[in-house]
């Protein structure tokens, strides 16, 4: 059905490029626009319950957070359905009416988020209080419907199903709810959603970590930091299950990217773990690195004799790029590691204090764990994306074969467009959420932003 | 009704939910643009700010609506389509990520300087996403996808025109904003945009009807013996809305103007019709499995039952006044309380 070795078309390269450009840049929006929402929830309905009007100022704070990194990510969003088709049409003209189902259940579940996003954030001033936290509460589970289709289109890529091929390569016998349904959904989507809601809940709580480095200890400072870092840290351990599953399934599902995961040169039992290293395609071999004997397979099958193919058997279906699946994999996984601790020490330190805790060791290692998960979802991200190549749709279309045949040259001026464009939108959205910090600490001051409901008092019209 | 006939009509009504919203919101990014220095413009400015920023982004999910249905149901035509118009599709896509930029920096009020950068590249953006669609209609039109070669009168017409409709409609729904929040000076300014704006909507409408008749002889006729009575209603309409504007009817003249703008967009679907890409390719040869579209009908109705009550439930607090916190700061001392509020909650 496909030729062995097709000649590789010069436009491959700058369209590869621009689409894990536009997905890197998107991705640092999708874990605000999936879980910030609950945090938000969590502390206003604290501050409704209680009373608490430090609680109150931080549920609206972060809407408004929110509501930005929505619309710079639905901006962001929009430009990858066009990339689909302008980068990948070979991908959605022939397979886009068997995967196409969960894009326009996306676009649903985006919809309503935008209308509920807008509802919530604009209406904290004039609606009753209670009646604007119920039209809040359906946005995480919103979020989490734009999240199950997307990574079931997604997963169908890595375990393409609910289709027949016919002699001539011609699609048959469409079923597009197998193919939402997919074997490898339940896994990416589980170990998705904790990584976002992990990235957004560690990112938000070293936020106020540094504040509370630099002495503002407060109230305000103090919940900015428990409710966030409480969700980091009970869902961490749930990810390392979740984790380790998900390896386990890529195993039996996609063991030519299992193979570049865990850098396996050849195939065998008794598979030792590479850490880190080179890998040399023309030799198939790793220079440097730390091995430790057996542990891959013990890994991949809880037994030291479990047999794991290598990057030998796939000598034309190789992932092109072995080194950097490899590298992300064991960055992802050890970011994974240090985070585990980090949540255990906290979980142990705030049972005993009721506190955030103390010591200045633990405050720093908070302070970085937002970046650190970011690069683990970008690592991530990498694995599943990097390691599947050299196929788009796995084992059935190779991605030459749905790349545009736009002029290489055309694709690369648009790349650099993109590019200078994204520049100029992320210095945008730090510079905004910058300046919503300086004046939210302004006001701070003043105190009269602890009359969240009702309208703006006075003094600041 | 075939399944994909029905497809085909959901998607022709994603056009004209984002012809009569999302369409707008450009317009008003156009106003935006030209709405002179910081000091004169101030109060038009922060008219449109607080009139689009709630609904901004429910308005801009029809497009993408559009693109997911049409790789799903239509996937070889909508191949062929990003192909043949990779560069007007790229440009279109240049305007949409230039507004988000101009948005996010937009916000940042703490200097005058990035404020009016980030005004002039929301403003650009503005112009360019409604030009490159409207050309990609354009070429569509004229029969240009596959076969290339979609830089016609009719195109760039098609273009022009449909950054004059925005401009039109959102001048319209602006002049009811400055109605409804008490603004009586800026109802005379958004008049003149829009007797502007629709003037020039009208003579270009009659170009690019000369120009598809020079260009593709055949939709042109088609246009006229198959679309001519939602020819004429869009006329009427778009006449009525020039008259509504003088009064004080604002849901009338928002309505009118949407449903002449509407009346447009379907005189182009009937002439198409049946064709997806004219006149190489029928809806129902271009159309996916019968499994796919009635999914996606299936999917159609769910998205009513739910999008509607919350679309509803915006625009009925939009227009309450429910959803504009920042109005009193931003629109100056000018403003007393608006009159469709009704309680304060406390």
């Amino acid at each position: 059905m496909n030729p062995p070795v097709l000649a590789v078309p010069a436009q491959l390269l700058p369209a590869r490029e621009q689409m894990a450009f536009t997905l890197i840049f998107h991705i640092v929006f999708v874990p605000f626009g999936v879980a910030l929402p609950t945090m938000m929830l969590i502390a206003n309905y604290k501050g409704l319950r209680r009373n608490d009007s430090v609680a109150l100022r931080l549920a609206r704070r972060w809407s408004h957070a929110a509501g930005l990194l929505f619309a710079v990510g639905a901006a962001s969003g929009t430009v990858l359905s066009f990339e689909m088709g302008l980068l990948w049409p070979g991908l959605t003209g022939r397979f886009g009416e068997v995967f196409g189902l969960p894009f326009a259940i996306e676009g649903l579940g985006f919809f309503l988020e935008a209308i509920l996003v807008a509802v919530y954030i604009f209406g904290w001033r004039r609606m009753r209080p209670w009646t604007h936290f119920w039209l809040g509460l359906p946005i995480p589970f919103v979020a989490l419907a734009g999240a199950f289709s997307i990574i079931s289109a997604n997963a169908w890529m890595n375990q393409p199903a609910g289709f027949e091929l016919g002699p001539n390569g011609e699609i048959t016998a469409v079923d597009p709810l197998s193919a939402i349904f997919n074997d490898a959904l339940w896994y990416e989507l589980l170990h998705f959603v904790l990584a976002a809601y992990m990235a957004a809940a560690f990112t938000l709580a070293s936020i106020y970590v540094v504040g509370w480095l630099r002495g503002r200890r407060d109230r305000y400072h103090r919940l900015g930091i428990l409710i966030p870092l409480t969700i980091g840290a009970v869902l961490t351990p749930i990810q390392f299950v979740v984790g380790d599953l998900a390896a386990v399934a890529v195993f039996e599902d996609q063991p030519a990217k299992f193979a570049a995961m865990e850098v396996v040169t050849t195939s065998g039992t008794d598979q030792p773990e590479v850490l880190y290293g080179i890998y040399d395609s023309a030799t198939n071999t790793v220079r440097g690195g730390i091995s430790i004997p057996g542990l891959d397979s013990l890994l991949a099958g809880n037994s030291v004799d479990t047999y794991v193919p290598g990057l030998d058997q796939y000598p034309d279906a190789k992932p092109s790029n072995v080194t950097i699946v490899h590298w992300a994999f064991d960055t992802m996984a050890g970011i994974g590691t240090v985070l585990l601790l980090l949540a255990f020490w906290f979980g142990v330190a705030y049972w005993r204090k009721r506190d955030v805790p103390g010591n200045r060791v633990f405050l720093w290692f908070a302070a970085s764990a937002g970046v650190l998960t970011y690069i683990a979802v970008e690592c991530g991200w990498i694995v599943t994306e990097v390691g599947r190549q050299p196929w788009i749709v796995y084992n059935i279309m190779r991605t030459e074969d749905a790349v545009t045949d736009t002029a290489a040259g055309t694709l690369w001026i648009s790349f650099t467009v993109i590019l200078l464009l994204y520049l100029s939108l992320a210095a945008g959205t730090i510079g905004v959420l910058r300046a919503m910090s300086r004046r939210w600490r302004a006001s701070d001051r003043t105190e009269d932003e602890d009359a969240v409901y009702g309208p703006r008092p006075e003094v600041l019209r | 009704m075939s399944a994909a006939t029905a497809v085909a009509a959901v998607m022709v009504l994603a056009i004209t939910l984002y012809a009569c919203t999302g369409l707008a919101d450009h317009g008003a990014g156009i106003w935006d643009l030209t709405a002179g220095g910081r000091d004169r413009g101030r109060r038009p400015r922060s008219l449109i700010d607080n009139a689009i920023t709630p609904v901004w982004e429910a308005n801009h999910v029809w497009l993408i609506y559009l693109l997911v249905l049409c790789w799903t149901a239509f996937g070889s035509a909508f191949a062929s389509i990003m192909t043949t118009l990779f560069v007007p599709l790229a440009f279109a896509l240049l305007g949409i990520v230039l507004r988000a930029a101009g948005f996010a920096m937009s916000k940042d009020a703490a200097r005058a300087r990035v404020r009016h950068l980030a005004g002039w590249v929301f403003g650009v953006g503005s112009f360019l996403t409604p030009f490159w669609l409207g050309t990609a209609v354009g070429a569509v039109v004229t029969g240009r996808v596959p076969t290339g070669g979609w830089v016609t009168p009719t195109a760039l017409l098609v273009g022009v025109l449909t950054v004059a409709i925005g401009a039109y409609v959102s001048a319209v729904y602006l002049l009811a904003e400055a109605h409804r929040t008490g603004m009586p000076d800026l109802i005379g300014y958004f008049r003149t945009r829009a007797y502007l704006a629709g003037g020039l909507g009208a003579l270009l409408g009659v170009a690019a009807a000369i120009a598809l008749r020079a260009d593709e002889k055949q939709m042109y006729d088609r246009l006229l013996s198959r679309g001519w009575p939602l020819l004429i209603v869009s006329v009427l309409a778009l006449t009525a809305s020039f008259l509504l504007a003088n009064g004080t009817r604002v849901w009338r003249l928002r309505l009118v103007s949407a449903a002449g703008v509407a009346a447009l967009v379907w005189a182009w679907a009937v002439a198409q019709y049946p064709y997806l890409l004219p006149f190489s390719l029928t809806v129902s040869a271009g159309a996916a499995p019968a499994a796919t579209l009635h999914w996606l009908l299936i999917w159609f109705v769910a998205a009513l039952v739910l999008v509607i009550p919350a679309l509803v439930l915006l625009f009925w607090l939009d227009q309450r006044g429910e959803l504009h916190e920042e109005s009193a700061k931003s629109l100056g001392q000018v403003v007393t309380d608006p009159k469709g509020v009704g309680h304060r909650g406390q």
